[in-house]
């Protein structure tokens, strides 16, 4: 288990002053000026070191992604966007961190555009988190009028602006293309890849998104030094992770916790374990919405990271833990997220638009057993006629929790499709 | 409450006409289309939804087509293209949510309230829609009422919320169970050494 | 260049290339729903998804740049099946009504769902079912039908510059509409039937009518403006059922007006079908031989010098010169093809040209209009000027009324002393055509019209000399036409001849009694009421103004029914 000393986010659940003095007294703002000091290749370095793999789901090692940005200026100015759209079902700990260390991410927007050479910020942030919004605010007003970012920010001679965007409810603004339509002021549907953010992004000019967690933990990365946190958790998956755990737990909670932890330590440490005791588990989904499901068997020894979560074929994701104790209707809780997925489809592209209503009205009458037997084949032919086939990466999200829910409970289903027809033969008899 | 009419014209209040202009300055130069989830926001909360009138207003204000507005009105769920009651009750079905009894929850908003999921009660209070994840899944179940979120619900207490509103109160949001927030209930598993301090 | 290899044949084509592209160039046909040539990829329909080898899921080809070294496969079994479960997912919803569906036949789904498309639907859920939308009287909407390839809210974004089209909701639940349900306000609206894949959208005029495989199919070119668009007229043994364009490049790119494509209905209509002579006041149907008599009796007792001739708008230069010939041989000079008497010389040819060719605006770089409402005399010309306009650095300058062109322009003024300004250099834009490398100006039949139309064209050719529009490898000099026989009358001469009257004059002898016979072919722009008591013969298709003044009507063909030019 993670030690104190080594958490970053100290106020994670708003025990203290979230605005400037206490975020001052938690060592946020703490020699800023030294840490743009190293430089645009100096700070990309050290990130590089620490082996921070984005927080936003997908794992891309950050300090590579700000490579990307172009050295030089070829006139056009750079972004930073950042990706507070937290929408992924299960998913809840960028929001405490807005919320309640607000100046972790300020600071982190400040070094991290300064090191891709962008002299504005801006922070999308899902409508809904109207609360939210207005600590960010208040806590840029603080920033600004500290000298902490502005005209000279802390006194670097580097000029920063950040401004507070509110979306206004829809999942697919959180693909980071569907973020930037979205915040040019158009429906948030995602961009074609190439031309890729770091060429061509925000108002068509070289752009990075990135995750709130992943620009927040920028800061105390580059003041303890790279080693410390490459030195918690296992190679290639390290540092400190915040997880969400919700679902049939009997204390849910959001916790920062090592990469790495064993699944099943995270949720009985901090979650007070899961309803009725661990071995009255049925299954996990533990990275948000998008990732298969594991059955229990697997949860009793995973570990929470990218790589040995997609051993397993499912993903970190997110690292959302949504744990379904035995009495769940497990059917019926993927039907809801193929509801989901296509309540949040945007509709552009063929695949998603018209796959993921199909999935969902077959997967309803999966719950009720509705269906043939050779219909749990179709559903997941469907799933792999969405997936890989569309513009962004949605179109997948719809798939693998259906996909994870055939690999592990197909009996559950057949078993539900067979007993209908019993139901149905003994009525007629 | 019948349907509301649209009404003929629309223009955001001298005060709401400042804030536009502020929020469009944030944006570069010929990039101000980027205000328009903002004035959107701000039209709705002048007017309580987004009439055509305030599509062609933004739309002129922004130099933008007001079919590029209607697009958008139409794409993200926060815009109401029709009335909508003084207090728009959001219900989280989701499965994190789901899994944590919200059909309980849906059920006795239904009850307290006398409509269905999409109505708005006769006297123009509140309306109840159904929403995808607000983010706050270890605090479920949960619901947003306008701007405020109301979590560790049940029954019972998402009945008093309702009740409270119903009296002109606006009740305390976050956590109805005790817990401050997001840390486990009864006390959270670390940093202790910090909150000891508090 | 980068090469790759399309079905192992090996294709070198310029960086930027998409896929696609390099895939015709290597002959592998991809089929696509959402991707137009003419249009910005959306890469939405996701039908023309093909095997790259080392991407790990299949590509959109129309959105994705050639790399070097690039192996693609468009008939592997992954790209087959992929493409395939894309034309299911179009499928589940769309209607199985092709047999009532007007673009049955005609349709891209139909053709490419029997070509790349599984054998049978394995969809068993409700189907949608969206409500029509309605977008005006021309273009007639079924919204179940529609696949969402978004090509015609691109085309009147885009093309017609008109950004009245969108698509509202989400998810399965995106539908395509105008704003407010109001019809399209472009000219070129109907040019989104041919674009739609499906039977979405379909032609409002031509529902119903008639069945593509029904129709003979015979090219031509369009006379409902100067423009000469390419068209194909589809017939239904003799009656033309409707009007499509042809690809011509030069001039007209793939699009046509709406006029263009919708005037064919008028050709059922009013019609002149026998001829008529006036008897007693009174136009009687008449034998050709009565007709004619009339005609032989009337010209043997007038001397030549009392007779003339008008040409209409879509006279067709054989009849002209026919008429030329005819009116030279009975002795008279006096023809003219200006009805509307706009001051034309005749004389220079490359003074009512336009020059610039209507490709060649795409290499301007400022353009000053005087006195033409392009976007409605000439849509076709004005959709180009978009086109050059959307790529920046394009200066637009007008003179004459303020008009939505589509286009931002400066308005410099409405008189001839703006264009007096500007022949002299005083006003700044004449800086903007002198600093300009092709610059062009377009002169419109509104300035030419005006009694003092030929001091304007003076000043007009004044500011192209000064503003180096005309030079040895550009000419900017431009004609704004909107008569379809105009250029041709001019190049055949027919003008007034040595003393000849020109259509004013005519007019006024005709009025005094001085012309005693006045020859109009299918000339109607004229007020016939100034013919006084010349005896009128009308030859032309349409009972229209003239043929009503007419004392002998001779029936003529309309321009889709004779080869003529």
């Amino acid at each position: 288990m993670l030690d104190d000393k080594d958490r970053i986010f100290t106020n994670l659940y708003g025990f203290e002053d979230w605005r400037l003095p206490g975020a001052r007294a938690r060592g946020d703002w703490d020699g800023t000026k030294e840490i743009l000091a190293k430089g645009r290749d100096g700070i990309i370095d050290l990130m590089k070191k620490s082996g921070l793999r984005g927080r936003g789901g997908a794992g891309f090692p950050t300090g590579v992604k700000w490579s990307f940005m172009p050295k030089q200026s070829d006139g056009r100015p750079h972004f930073l966007v950042i990706n507070a759209d937290e929408s992924e079902p299960g998913t809840c700990k960028d929001r405490d961190i807005m919320r309640h260390d607000p100046h972790k991410l300020i600071e982190g927007a400040l070094i991290a555009g300064f090191a891709m050479g962008a002299n504005a910020c801006y922070i999308y942030i899902r409508g809904e988190f109207f609360r939210e919004a207005e600590h960010l605010n208040v806590a840029v007003a603080e920033a600004y009028e500290a000298g902490l970012i502005g005209k000279n920010a802390c006194g670097s001679g580097w000029d920063y602006d950040i401004t507070v965007h509110r979306g206004a409810g829809a999942y697919i603004c959180g693909e980071e293309t569907g973020l930037l339509e979205s915040l040019e002021g158009k429906k948030g549907q995602p961009r074609l890849k190439p031309p890729f953010p770091a060429a061509s992004g925000l108002y068509g000019c070289p752009t990075t998104i990135n995750n709130v967690e992943s620009i927040a933990v920028a800061p105390t990365i580059l003041r303890r030094g790279p080693e410390w946190f490459a030195g918690l958790g296992r190679p290639n998956n390290v540092g400190t992770k915040v997880f969400c755990i919700a679902g049939h737990v009997n204390k849910p909670c959001n916790v920062e916790e090592v990469m790495g932890i064993p699944l099943k330590e995270l949720i009985e440490k901090h979650a007070g374990g899961v309803r009725g005791g661990w071995d009255n588990l049925l299954a996990i989904i533990p990275g948000g919405a998008s990732v298969p499901l594991l059955p229990k068997s697997t949860c009793d020894t995973i570990l929470m990271d990218f790589d040995s979560l997609r051993e397993v074929k499912s993903g970190l994701g997110t690292a959302a833990v949504i744990v379904m104790d035995k009495s769940t209707d497990v059917v019926k809780a993927i039907a809801r997220l193929s509801k989901f997925y296509m309540h949040e489809s945007c509709g552009q592209c063929t695949p998603c638009r018209e796959g993921t209503g199909w999935l969902w009205r077959i997967m309803e009458r999966m719950v009720k057993g509705e269906a043939e037997l050779e219909e749990i084949d179709l559903l997941e032919q469907v799933t792999y006629q969405i997936e890989g086939h569309t513009i962004c990466a949605l179109g997948d999200a719809a798939a693998w929790p259906v996909q994870g829910l055939i690999r592990h409970f197909r009996p559950e289903m057949e078993r539900r499709i067979v007993a209908r027809k019993q139901a149905r033969v003994a009525r007629a008899a | 409450m019948s349907a509301q009419a649209e009404p003929v014209t629309f223009a955001f209040t001298p005060e709401y006409r400042a804030r536009a202009d502020k929020i469009i300055a944030r944006y570069p130069k010929g990039r101000q289309q980027s205000a328009l989830l903002p004035l959107l926001d701000l039209a709705q909360r002048q007017a309580g939804w987004i009439p055509r009138a305030a599509i062609e207003h933004i739309a002129e204000i922004l130099e933008i087509a007001p079919m590029r507005v209607e697009e958008v009105v139409s794409f993200y769920t926060m815009f109401h293209g029709k009335a909508v009651g003084k207090h728009v009750v959001w219900l989280c079905t989701t499965t994190p949510c789901w899994l944590c009894g919200s059909d309980d929850i849906v059920a006795r908003c239904k009850q307290v309230l006398g409509i269905e999921l999409g109505e708005t009660t006769p006297d123009g209070m509140f309306t109840l829609l159904e929403t995808e994840c607000l983010g706050a899944c270890v605090n479920a179940p949960m619901v947003q009422i306008d701007d405020d979120y109301f979590e560790d619900l049940t029954p019972d207490s998402v009945q008093a919320v309702l009740e409270a509103y119903k009296r002109g109160e606006t009740p305390k949001p976050g956590s109805q169970s005790g817990r401050h927030t997001s840390e486990p209930a009864g006390g959270a598993t670390t940093l202790k050494s910090r909150s000891a301090t508090r | 260049m980068p090469k790759l290899k399309v079905d192992g044949v090996e294709v070198e084509v310029p960086a930027g290339t998409t896929i696609l592209q390099a895939a015709e160039v290597a002959g592998a046909e991809i089929p696509r729903f959402c991707y137009h040539e003419r249009l910005s990829i959306a890469g939405n329909c996701r039908m023309c998804l093909v095997e790259v080898e080392k991407s790990p899921t299949p590509v959109s080809s129309c959105a994705m740049p050639v790399g070097e070294g690039m192996v693609v496969h468009t008939q592997s079994a992954n790209a087959k099946k992929a493409r395939a479960g894309v034309m299911e997912f179009l499928l589940i919803h769309h209607p199985l009504d092709c047999p009532i569906c007007d673009q049955g036949g005609e349709c891209d789904l139909q053709d490419q769902a029997m070509a790349f498309g599984f054998d049978r639907g394995r969809y068993r859920e409700a189907k949608r079912a969206v409500s029509e939308k309605h977008m005006g009287p021309l273009v007639k909407t079924i919204m179940t039908r529609c696949i969402h390839c978004t090509r015609c809210i691109r085309f009147a974004t885009e093309v017609a510059g008109v950004p009245e089209l969108g698509a509202v909701n989400r998810g399965e639940h995106m539908e395509i509409t105008s704003y407010l349900e109001r019809a399209i306000t472009s000219e070129l609206s109907g040019n989104v039937i041919d674009l739609c894949p499906v039977g979405a959208l379909t032609s409002g005029p031509y529902a119903f009518t008639a069945r593509p495989w029904e129709l003979r199919k015979t090219e031509s070119i369009d006379v409902m403006d100067a423009v000469g668009s390419n068209i194909r007229i589809d017939a239904r043994g003799n009656e033309v059922m409707r009007v499509l364009p042809r690809l011509n490049e030069d001039i007209n790119e793939e699009w046509i007006s709406d006029k263009t494509r919708f005037a064919c209905d008028g050709l059922r209509r009013q019609r002149l079908d026998r001829p008529y002579v006036r008897r007693n006041g009174k136009l009687e149907p008449a034998t050709w031989q009565e007709a004619f008599n009339a005609i032989a009796a009337r010209v043997e007792r007038t001397s030549g010098g009392k007779i003339a001739a008008i040409a209409g708008d879509q006279a067709d230069a054989e009849a002209m010169i026919a008429l030329k010939d005819l009116l030279a041989a009975l002795g008279s000079s006096h023809i003219d093809c200006r009805q509307d008497g706009a001051k034309l010389d005749p004389r220079a040819r490359g003074s009512y040209l336009f020059n610039t060719t209507i490709a060649g605006i795409e290499q301007a770089d400022a353009c000053l209009i005087i006195g033409a409402d392009v976007r409605h005399e000439a849509p076709i010309i004005n959709a180009r000027l978009r086109k050059r306009w959307l790529r920046g650095g394009f200066a637009v300058g007008v003179i004459g009324p303020r008009l939505d062109l589509t286009y931002k322009f400066d308005w410099l003024g409405e008189g001839t002393r703006t264009l007096e300004d500007l022949a002299t250099g005083r006003h700044p834009f004449a800086e903007t055509l002198k600093n300009a490398k092709k610059p062009m100006l377009i002169l419109g039949q509104g300035a030419l019209r005006r009694a003092d139309g030929a001091r304007v064209l003076g000043l007009a050719r004044r500011i192209a000399e000064n503003g180096g529009l005309v030079r040895e490898d550009w000419n900017g000099f431009n004609v704004l036409h909107t008569a379809a026989g105009r250029v041709g009358g001019l190049d055949l001469g027919f003008v007034p001849g040595p003393g000849g009257k020109d259509v004013a004059d005519i007019l006024d002898a005709a009025g005094k009694g001085e012309i005693e016979i006045v020859y109009l072919l299918a000339a109607d722009e004229i007020d016939t009421k100034k013919l006084g008591k010349a005896f009128v013969i009308y030859q032309g298709h349409h009972g229209d103004r003239g043929a009503h003044r007419a004392d002998v009507v001779l029936p003529g063909a309309a321009y889709t029914e004779k080869s003529a030019t």
